[in-house]
């Protein structure tokens, strides 16, 4: 289609300012982060910073945490919305629309509802500062978009390759785990890369659950970090970078995972 | 052919579905399910956290809705919707106007530059903002630079500028996913229909409004959706930038159940804003979809 020449260069001049707002942010902290504090000395890069913030400001244990978490989220969520996606989407059982729209609720109730009264929960059987406080309401978060993903998918699947599959003698177990699930790996990946952002940047869950401070995840030991080291602009730069890091770099090389999964789950939902 | 037990073709009646749907159904249950109802119990009663609740019936709904100073956060959460949700939504439609509109070199990298602040954690983003609007942050030079002096300010300390500071931000965080979506339902328009438009001499905004609009209508309404559930959940920019200060100016519905419910030991209303707040999510999304959706979404 052809545009006039002023009409393009205005599309250019758009978009490279959308891009600048974008990226200023992004840049002004990178740029934080390898500067020294003193006042003079701002010339060269200097990695220095994300030693100390790894040491001093603790991050490295904050993104132990986090990895850890985020971890047992991802293979747990995975895996649980996998079995019931599979069963939802491919069997036929009495009750299946009601479990189905009972588990898509979470999808609508925002996590504020659920994670105050959790936290009383948690600490009347004393669960509250442990892994499985900070793991198992993050996988029940993750069940409705999953559930509702996976059952996407096995809705999806060919019924011949089933046929022939079943005539080799194969279990419902063998056609989910070796052939089904394989073939799926697009979705599947797309969903764990959702899940793996999602659970990495999650704030108030880890706020309320971990009240000691003793398992911080990240993001929650770089707003502490930030209370507490008001005059280190460059730390607090530093520990910004390393949270974020992850996602980022993963996300530039997985972008169409994350773009394709925001867009199909969002007009799908 | 003789059949046997757990051999049939997906599809068939089986009991053993049960087994399939049981664990992600046990820790959802458990873990979302229970704490909701719990939330809803726990709405009629005055509690401290603490010792016995008191049960005062719908005494906290009733205080949500008349008690001035629960009635400003949710007032605040309309002023983010405008800068969360509004704002993104039309910039994106323009963008992705733009992109579709001419063959675009490297669409491909300003898509995913836009899009970037998406993934970004939000607290990250939050430390990032507080310095650009410190005092002698980077706004403030670039104002006193071009003579603007008056303007320049401490923004998240000034009582009338830090909502729309905070706004401004979760516009640089929404306005990459509201392009992408629009760019995906535009990818469906016919090529034929905007040379036909052409033709007739339709200008980019004729364009705009009479074929780019209703082709995106199910994406409009999904955009809506998620950036205005964004805008009503604020936590992490708040909790990060002001901590709802300066005085009470940025206290939003999730900053008000968290201070209220962790923090000052008054459960039942802390939790009563939370459904409230739910209620109100609840009903945006079914107001957008009535709306805006009525075409069948892509």
């Amino acid at each position: 289609m052809r545009t006039s020449s002023l009409e393009r260069t205005t599309t250019y001049a758009v978009l490279v300012l959308a891009a600048l707002f974008a990226l200023y942010p992004i840049g002004l902290i990178l740029v934080k982060a390898v500067q020294p504090d003193a006042i003079g000395a701002d010339v060269g890069v200097d990695l220095g910073n994300f030693a100390e913030a790894w040491d001093e400001g603790q991050f490295g244990s904050y993104l132990r945490t986090s990895v850890i978490v985020t971890v047992c989220v991802v293979l747990g969520a995975t895996l649980l919305s996998s079995l019931a996606g599979y069963a939802f989407g491919t069997m036929q059982f009495r009750g299946s629309s009601v479990l189905f729209y009972l588990l898509l609720l979470g999808l609508m109730v925002p996590s504020e509802a659920v994670v105050i009264p959790l936290y009383f929960q948690l600490r009347s059987v004393d669960l509250l500062d442990t892994y499985t406080a900070l793991v198992l309401p993050q996988i029940a978060q993750s069940l409705a978009f999953g559930t509702f993903w996976m059952r996407a998918y096995f809705r999806s699947t060919s019924r011949e390759v089933v046929e022939a599959a079943r005539l080799d003698g194969a279990g419902h177990l063998r056609i989910f785990w070796s052939i089904l699930l394989p073939m799926g790996r697009p979705a599947v990946t797309t969903m764990m890369v959702l899940f793996f952002m999602w659970t990495w940047n999650e704030f108030l869950l880890p706020l309320v659950v971990i009240p000691s401070g003793d398992l911080l995840t990240a993001p929650l030991g770089l707003a502490l970090f930030q209370g507490q080291y008001t005059a280190g602009t460059s730390l607090l730069a530093a520990g910004a970078v390393m949270v974020a890091f992850p996602v980022v770099v993963f996300y530039l090389f997985a972008q169409r995972h994350f773009i394709r999964g925001m867009v199909d789950g969002a007009t799908k939902g | 052919m003789t059949r046997r037990r757990g051999s049939r073709a997906p599809g068939e009646p089986r009991l053993v579905a049960y087994a399939y749907v049981a664990p992600a159904l046990l820790v959802f249950g458990l873990f979302l399910l229970a704490p909701l109802a719990y939330a809803v119990q726990l709405s009629f009663f005055e509690w401290d956290g603490l010792g016995l609740g008191t049960w005062v019936g719908l005494d906290n709904y009733v205080a949500v809705l008349t008690d001035p100073e629960l009635r400003a956060p949710f007032l605040h959460a309309l002023v983010l919707v405008v800068f969360f949700s509004l704002v993104p939504v039309t910039l994106g439609l323009v963008l992705a106007a733009l992109m579709t509109r001419s063959r675009v070199r490297g669409a491909g990298f300003f898509r995913t530059v836009i899009f970037l602040p998406q993934v970004v954690a939000l607290t990250v983003v939050a430390v990032v903002w507080r310095q650009i609007y410190a005092p002698t942050g980077p706004l403030n030079d670039a104002l006193r630079l071009v003579g603007l002096d008056g303007f320049a300010r401490g923004w998240l300390g000034d009582a009338d500028w830090v909502l729309v500071a905070i706004g401004l931000v979760g516009t640089w965080v929404g306005t990459g996913l509201c392009t992408v979506l629009f760019l995906a339902g535009l990818a469906k328009v016919g090529r034929e229909l905007y040379e036909a438009a052409r033709l007739d001499g339709a200008g980019f905004w004729t364009e705009l409004r009479s074929i780019s609009l209703p082709a995106v209508r199910g994406e409009l309404a999904v955009a809506l959706t998620l950036t205005m559930v964004a805008a009503l959940r604020t936590f992490d920019l708040v909790y990060v930038m002001t901590a709802g200060g300066p005085g009470n100016a940025s206290r939003v519905p999730s900053y008000e159940v968290y201070d209220r419910a962790i923090q000052e030991g008054d459960v039942g209303t802390g939790i009563t804003v939370a459904l409230v707040l739910t209620a109100l999510i609840l009903l945006a999304t079914w107001l957008v979809n009535r709306i805006a959706g009525d075409g069948e979404p892509a």
